[in-house]
Formats: structure tokens, C-alpha cells, sequence
């Protein structure tokens, strides 16, 4: 009951969150339509390739929900938040990956083509149970969680901040991906998780299964959105901003620090493995580089060129930044990493408060401006 | 006196090959002899060969050995012209074997071939080891003997023997031991067996190992296969010997190669100490840096491609000056607006590195260059037989540790360092007594960019110089500025080293990859354990 009220408070008083609840609503509807029901040859028709790409970039929308939480409310630049996006994605992918069964190149029913390629004999441990869904679903959220558990617990504990802590997530995420590249992991090394057939018994190839993953990339972020919203408006979330200004102030007020910090942290790892765990299906294949570093600083950047600190933003910037991406890569590959480059910079240095941020300065000076005109006015 | 020496070493020789020579054969010169090579009978050939083996002339060891080869020639018309001959398209390209002029690319049909049958081959071959032996530099001199080592007999021995005779060098001596207890361990008498296991046991050859194993070999009920006890005995302690031996001396190429990695890391991580540890900016374009000296090396041996052995030296200064200038630049134009905001710093500079590096791509191609390497630089330092260390690794030791001492004495002697450190710690302060912070801002973060350069000259000789090197970098040399305590030089060198022999001692059990992981989780847990590094700092300057 307090949930729903909080969601019509929420549409009620916050200008941005109606619209972006909105616009998600409206794609969560047009996009399937358009791609299903529109006949192909139709200028409104959305081609299935469309539909993945939009759901890609949505998924990577709630990882940088995922990390603005952290950065952006709590101060904590993480470096490494890819390596949880990524560790969701080999969770779903070791699902996806004991779905194709006897379907494979060597067609063992048991053991995925790598490992019969690697001449294994039996599953290892670790990939028991993931041919349940509901299991391979909970350690999506679990095994980010509780590497973030074990990370947070050692390092907010030792006050581990600023830079530091920021090399040292890249640190782990480096070491990962070193990890993960090793054959004898059982994670199918250099190529990864790869090939997959069919998720819950639908064929993963058709446009129905597409549109389907994309709805539910739509609602997860809805309801992502919705869940960090909620916790940043809750006393909770004011505390967590209270560290991000002034860790040392708000530890001698009394609210235990390392506590917080802890907690939204682990929450956010999950959010990224929940993102990484849309992520796999739809893109077809996971493997170790998306452990590389290269991919959490990105993150960063989309959530910077976004705006920090408004969840919104944070889904603005994935989603202009990949698109941009997609474009560059397109016609003149050689652009694409000047154009990003440029962009880190300018960002940083002109744009502090990110795309949301200008706007809601601009709309605030038109406001100012209005009130101003009605002042005269009224004086006049 | 030493050609003395020499001549009567070869008319040992004559005497021991058991073939009756021509007291004649002396009496003639090379151009003359080596004519009987034209004659199509074998055993005459072998009488000449043997004949020219007499001869105390440089030039018959490459008549020998391009004869071994079949690529020895002669002209057909022309009544002494031997030549050394490669095929090539248009026939043959050609080299006088007596005054080792080039003669050109000459049809093939003016040629004949020399033709060696196996008998000539043998005789080839141990004449070509007699003449090593003999020849005038001692390393030249134990790597024949090394050689023998393989199908070494009766025959060999005898060479060897009259070799210890005249052998002055004490590591050539050693070696012709070893040779002639390979032998002497092959004998019946008891007493001549033991005194080669011996002499085998102190020896770190391969060879030496592996002729006494099967003395201690066990058989399947696990009791030693050899029946005689003193004799096995002696086996055992002459392969503990060796084994001990072999051991420290892999302990001391795992400590070599550790301390040369860390010296890598060092150079790599040093002129982020600097940035980073002194100015507090997190340089994430630092690796570009270190990409930016290794091009401007690959840059200045296009430019100088006759002079490559004085490449390097020029290489240093203006990697310096390049690498400086772009640091500079970076400094002014993006880094001073965004003091006080080290994450914001770390954004814009990875924005910089991506820039770098496509830059890079774009002027030199995405591939791979190749630098090349000095003469002085190559080549290996043979301790012993087990133990071989490379010269580059050794510079780059000596390097980094030069580099490590010029930083410091600029940092704690020059009014430059003087005021770098007054700026770190307490930039107002030192602004109010008249420092230029901005002038100083701009030099400390040159100073480091430049030594980034250098390294980047130092890592060209070590690895692939390519668009993405620069990251390969980058978190190592975070790790060790961390690790060591930011703002620490000596710090940065201890755990530069000490994250490099770690590293290298891990390697043997654990595989490369394992162990690096191993390491930055160390790291990980050694942060969570002292947050401020291996050395942290005291008192004021800490409390930024």
C-alpha cells in the first residue's frame, strides 16, 4: 500500500519521473507492436535488429542506474561496476548454455561444447543447478551481490575511499577478466558463453522471443528505476547523500558509515546483474570482455554525460553515448574514439551536472524568467 | 710464441687422426692445395681435406663448413676460383672464398659442385671441431667443446685431451674436464668410473646429469638398480650436488627476472608517483605517455636507421622532451580546471588516452612497429651452464634504477623540487610566499609525463610497441603507486620490486596468468589492511 502511494506521490510531484515512466510505457508498447503487428514493408515498422538494439541500450540504461546509485548518491566511483553487469551475464549465459542440451556441435546432452572440446568428463560443481531457472535467476542477483558483499564489507570497513577505492574495483575487475580468460575456469575462456538456442523454451532466434526480452528489459528498468527512486527519496537515501557530502560529519552525527555504504552497494551490484543478466540473451554471447576496464569507465561516462545523482540521467546517458556509438562505429570507426575522448573532456569540464542537469537549469532559468516577467507585470 | 703454440697443437693433431698425412702438405699454400677439391675421386678429396686442415689459415673453416653445407663451388674455366654459392632465381649469387669478394648473381651452368660423401662428411665435421678448438677466442673454444658433448667417444677424447695440454683458460679447461669424464665414465675399471662421477657432479651441464641418472635409477620394487654400493653412493651425492646446485641457480634467475620486471614497473609507474603521489592527479593518459616515448624511439630509428646503436641515446632526451611537452599541454589545457576534483580528473585524462590512442592509430596504423634492438644491448651473460641472464634486462635494471635517483635528487635538491613540494603540501601557502602554483603545476606534471616518455624508450626494447601498450600499463602502475603509499618515491620502489618478484615467484606453480591474479588480489587485501600504502605519509602533507 505505502509502495503504491509512494508511485502515485512519485507521478504526482516529480516532473521527470512522470515523463520518463511514460516515454518507458510508451516504448514498452510501440516498439513489440511496431516490430510484430506492422507489416514489414510499412515505414512504421521497427526491424527485429532495431528491437535488440533498443533493448541493449536499455539494459545498459539499468546498469548505469545501477552505478549512479553508488556514484552519483553515495560518492563511490566504482570502477569496476562492469564486472557485476558481466557476472549476471555468465549466470543467465550458464542457464542459456545448459538449455541447448544435446543440440550442440558435439551433441552432449551434459556438457557444453567447450568443455567436451577441453575433454572434460563431468559439469563442475559451480554449474549445478543452473539448468533451473529459477536458480540461475537468483544467482543472477547473488553472485554480484555477494562478491559485493565480501569487496564492500573488507574495503568500507577500512575506510577504503576516493581514489583508492576507485583503483582498486578497476583492480577487480582486471583480475576477473584475467580469471575469466583462463580455460580451466569452465567459463569457456577467450570465447566465452556463446551459441545459445532457446530461453524458457522459446527459440531465442524468433521476433516474438526479441520482443518479449525487450518488454521485460522495459519493465525491469521501470521497476529498477522505481525501487532506486524509492530508496533515494527514503531516509535511507538522504543519509547516503549525507556520506557522499560529508562522510566524517555524518559518522560523528551517528549513522554508522560503513553500514550504508555497504548496503547500497551490494544493492547496486545486484541491479548491475540483473542488467547484465537482460543483457546476455538478447545479445547473443558473454564473454570476458566485458570484465575489461575499458567497459566500467565507459559506464562512468555515460552516467556523467547523463547527470549524476538523478537516476534518469543516468538512462539519458546510456542511451544517447551508445547510440552515438552505434552511429560513429558505423560510418568511420576511426571518429568514434575521438569523438568519445572529446566528449569525457567536455563533459567534465563544461558539463558538470550532465544533459539532465542543463535542462533542468534551463527549464529553472525559464521559470526564474516567467516569475520575473510576472513581477514586472504586477508592479507595472 | 702463440702461433707457435698453434702450429704445434696441429702437428699433434696429424699425428692422432689415423690417417697417414703427406709431410708435404705443409709445403703448399691454400690456393694451391685446396685445387685437389676439383678432383672427382673421394679419397682424394679426403686426402686434400685433411691436407688443408694443416693449414693455419682463417679461411679453411669456412671452406670446411660451406663444403659441409654442399655449397661450395668452383668455376669451371678459371683454374683456382672457389666460391661460395646461394641459389637465387637468376642462377647463382656468388662469393669468393679466398678474398671474400662478391662476384655477383653468374648462371649456374659456369659452376660445378663440390659433392662430400658421408665418409667426407665425418671427417668435415671433426675437423671443424679441431679447428674451433683451436681457434683464438676461448668462448669460441668452450662452445666446440659444449658441442661435442652430444656423440662424444674415444676418438673426441683424444682432441680434448691434447687440447687440456696447452689450454690456459681456466672455463675452457673446465668444460674439456667435463668432456673427458663423459667419457672416462663409460670405462669398466672401477676406480676411473668414480673419479668421472666426480668430476660429473660438479659440472652444471645438462650432459653430466643425464650421464648419471641411470646410476640411481630405481626399478619397480623400488631398490636401486645397480648392484655396487661405493659406486652408487657417489652416483647419489654427485646428483644431490648438481640438484642443489640447479636449484639456487633457478632461484637466482627467478630473482633476476623479478627484479627486472619490477624495474619495468618502476620505469612505468614513477612518473605516475609523481603526477598522481605528488600532485594528487589521477593521470589515466599516463600509459599514452609511456606509448608516446616508445613511438618517439621508433620515430628516431627511422630517422637514423644507419645509426641504430646510437639510437637509444638519443631516444631518452627527446622522449623526454616530447612526451614532456604533450604533458604540458594536457596539464594547461584540461587537468588545471579540474584541480580539487580527482575524479573529474580521472574522466577527462581517460577521455585524453582515448584520444592518444587513436591518434597513434591513425598516423602509425593500428598494427604492431617494431624497435629495434642495439647490438650492446643483445646477447645474453652466461653465469654458468644453468644459468644464462640477458643484457637488455640488466640495462633496463640499471635504467630504471639511474632514472629512480636523477627524479629524487631534482625532487629533494633542485628550488624546482623545492617548491613542487611546498605546492602538494599546501598550495595557498605557498602561493602567498610567491610561487608561481600554476608555472609549477604545469613543470611537476611535465617532469612526470617525460619520465613516462623515457620509459616508454626503455619498454620498447622489451615489448611490442603498438596503439594499445600504453594500457597494458596503466593499472600496474597504479597498483604500485598504491601499493607503495601515494606520494612516496622509495615507497614506489619497493613495491615496484616487490610486486615484480612476487610476481615471477608465483609464475613457476601458479602459470602467468594465475599469478598475476593472485597478485592484484594481494594488492586488493593489502589495501583493505593499510589504506595509505606500504608507506604512508606522516604529518602534514597527509592531510590531503
Amino acid at each position: 500500500m505505502e509502495n503504491r502511494s509512494f508511485i502515485m506521490s512519485l507521478l504526482a510531484d516529480d516532473k521527470t519521473a512522470r515523463w520518463f515512466l511514460t516515454t518507458l510505457l510508451v516504448l514498452g508498447i510501440v516498439v513489440p507492436f511496431c516490430n510484430l503487428v506492422v507489416p514489414e514493408g510499412s515505414v512504421f515498422h521497427i526491424s527485429t535488429y532495431m528491437v535488440t538494439l533498443l533493448g541493449k541500450y536499455l539494459s545498459y540504461g539499468l546498469l548505469a542506474i545501477a552505478l549512479d546509485l553508488v556514484w552519483g548518491y553515495c560518492g563511490i566511483l566504482s570502477l569496476g561496476h562492469a564486472a557485476f553487469f558481466a557476472l549476471g551475464g555468465y549466470a543467465m549465459g550458464m542457464y542459456l548454455m545448459r538449455q541447448i542440451g544435446d543440440r550442440g556441435v558435439y551433441g552432449n546432452p551434459e556438457l557444453p561444447d567447450f568443455m567436451v572440446f577441453l575433454s572434460w568428463n563431468e559439469l563442475p560443481w559451480y554449474w549445478s543447478g543452473f539448468d533451473m531457472f529459477w536458480f540461475a535467476m537468483l544467482m543472477v542477483m547473488l553472485i554480484p551481490g555477494l562478491l559485493a558483499l565480501v569487496f564492500g564489507w573488507l574495503a568500507f570497513r577500512s575506510r577504503v575511499t576516493g581514489v583508492y577505492l576507485s583503483i582498486i574495483t578497476q583492480a577487480l575487475t582486471f583480475a576477473l577478466l584475467l580469471a575469466f580468460f583462463r580455460n580451466e575456469m569452465g567459463f569457456g575462456g577467450n570465447n566465452g558463453l556463446t551459441d545459445f538456442k532457446d530461453i524458457l523454451g522459446f527459440d531465442l532466434q524468433a521476433d516474438i522471443t526479441r520482443a518479449g526480452l525487450f518488454v521485460a528489459t522495459v519493465l525491469f528498468l521501470g521497476l529498477g528505476y522505481l525501487v532506486s527512486k524509492f530508496i533515494v527519496s527514503s531516509k535511507m537515501g538522504r543519509v547516503v547523500v549525507a556520506i557522499r557530502d560529508a562522510e566524517d560529519r555524518t559518522r560523528f552525527v551517528g549513522y554508522k558509515v560503513e553500514s550504508f555504504k555497504l548496503w547500497i552497494w551490494v544493492f547496486s551490484a545486484m541491479l548491475a546483474g540483473i542488467a547484465g543478466a537482460l543483457y546476455t540473451p538478447q545479445v547473443g554471447i558473454i564473454n570476458p570482455g566485458e570484465f575489461s576496464p575499458l567497459n566500467s569507465i565507459e559506464l562512468v561516462v555515460w552516467v556523467a554525460v547523463g547527470g549524476r545523482g538523478t537516476l534518469v540521467g543516468a538512462v539519458v546517458g546510456a542511451v544517447v553515448v551508445n547510440f552515438a556509438k552505434t552511429f560513429f562505429t558505423g560510418f568511420a570507426p576511426e571518429i568514434w574514439l575521438f569523438f568519445l575522448g572529446a566528449l569525457f573532456i567536455f563533459v567534465t569540464i563544461f558539463l558538470p551536472q550532465g544533459i539532465v542537469g542543463l535542462l533542468k537549469q534551463l527549464a529553472e532559468n525559464k521559470a526564474w524568467g516567467m516569475k520575473q516577467k510576472k513581477t514586472e507585470e504586477l508592479a507595472s | 710464441m702463440k702461433w707457435l703454440s698453434r702450429l704445434f697443437s696441429l702437428m699433434l693433431f696429424s699425428l692422432i687422426s689415423s690417417f697417414v698425412v703427406p709431410v708435404s702438405a705443409n709445403d703448399g699454400s691454400l690456393e694451391q692445395i685446396i685445387d685437389g677439391l676439383k678432383q672427382k675421386s673421394f679419397s682424394a678429396k679426403t686426402s686434400t681435406v685433411e691436407q688443408l686442415e694443416m693449414i693455419a689459415d682463417d679461411r679453411v673453416y669456412t671452406i670446411f663448413s660451406t663444403m659441409l653445407e654442399g655449397d661450395l663451388y668452383y668455376q669451371k674455366k678459371l683454374p683456382q676460383a672457389f666460391v661460395v654459392a646461394n641459389k637465387t632465381d637468376n642462377g647463382l649469387s656468388v662469393t669468393d672464398v679466398l678474398t671474400g669478394k662478391f662476384l655477383g648473381e653468374i648462371g649456374k651452368s659456369e659452376f660445378k659442385k663440390v659433392k662430400v660423401n658421408n665418409k667426407l662428411r665425418r671427417l668435415l665435421r671433426s675437423a671443424l671441431a679441431k679447428l674451433s678448438l683451436n681457434n683464438e677466442d676461448p668462448e669460441i673454444r668452450r662452445a666446440a667443446v659444449r658441442n661435442m658433448f652430444k656423440n662424444i667417444d674415444s676418438e673426441t677424447v683424444a682432441l680434448l685431451q691434447t687440447r687440456l695440454a696447452i689450454e690456459t683458460e681456466d672455463k675452457v679447461r673446465d668444460v674439456i674436464d667435463v668432456g673427458i669424464a663423459l667419457v672416462e665414465f663409460q670405462s669398466e675399471d672401477k676406480q676411473i668410473k668414480l673419479k668421472a662421477v666426480q668430476t660429473l657432479g660438479n659440472s652444471l651441464e645438462a650432459e653430466a646429469r643425464n650421464a648419471i641418472l641411470p646410476l640411481v635409477a630405481k626399478g619397480d620394487d623400488g631398490r636401486y638398480l645397480l648392484e655396487d654400493r661405493e659406486l652408487r653412493t657417489a652416483a647419489i651425492k654427485a646428483v644431490a650436488r648438481i640438484d642443489a646446485k640447479l636449484q639456487y641457480n633457478s632461484w637466482a634467475e627467478t630473482i633476476y627476472f623479478g627484479v627486472s620486471l619490477g624495474s619495468v614497473l618502476l620505469l612505468a609507474a614513477i612518473g605516475l608517483a609523481i603526477t598522481f603521489g605528488v600532485m594528487g592527479v589521477i593521470n589515466m593518459a599516463h600509459g599514452e605517455l609511456i606509448m608516446i616515448g616508445a613511438y618517439t624511439t621508433y620515430v628516431i630509428q627511422l630517422l637514423m636507421p644507419n645509426n641504430i646503436e646510437y639510437s637509444l641515446l638519443i631516444a631518452v632526451p627527446t622522449a623526454f622532451l616530447v612526451a614532456g611537452l604533450v604533458g604540458i599541454a594536457i596539464e594547461r589545457g584540461v587537468i588545471r580546471f579540474l584541480y580539487g576534483r580527482p575524479l573529474e580528473t580521472l574522466l577527462a585524462t581517460f577521455g585524453i588516452s582515448l584520444i592518444l590512442q587513436q591518434l597513434v592509430r591513425t598516423i602509425f596504423s593500428p598494427l604492431n612497429r617494431s624497435v629495434e634492438t642495439p647490438q650492446w644491448m643483445s646477447g645474453t651473460f652466461e653465469v654458468n651452464a644453468a644459468l644464462a641472464l640477458t643484457y637488455n634486462r640488466f640495462y633496463i635494471i640499471i635504467f630504471s634504477l639511474l632514472v629512480f635517483a636523477a627524479l629524487l635528487m631534482i625532487l629533494k635538491k633542485t628550488s624546482l623540487g623545492l617548491h613542487v613540494r611546498a605546492v602538494s603540501q599546501n598550495r595557498t601557502m605557498a602561493r602567498a610566499m610567491g610561487i608561481r602554483t600554476g608555472w609549477v603545476d604545469a613543470m611537476t606534471f611535465g617532469l612526470g609525463s617525460g619520465i613516462a616518455g623515457i620509459a616508454g624508450v626503455a619498454l620498447s626494447q622489451l615489448t611490442n610497441v603498438g596503439p594499445n601498450m600504453g594500457q597494458a600499463y596503466i593499472i600496474d602502475s597504479f597498483m604500485v603507486v598504491v601499493f607503495g603509499g601515494v606520494g612516496n618515491l622509495w615507497g614506489t620502489l619497493v613495491a615496484a620490486m616487490s610486486l615484480g618478484v612476487i610476481n615471477k615467484v608465483l609464475e613457476p606453480w601458479a602459470g602467468a596468468v594465475l599469478a598475476k591474479i593472485l597478485v592484484l588480489v594481494f594488492i586488493i587485501l593489502f589495501i583493505q589492511k593499510k589504506p595509505r600504502g606500504l608507506f604512508p605519509q606522516r604529518g602534514r602533507a597527509a592531510e590531503h
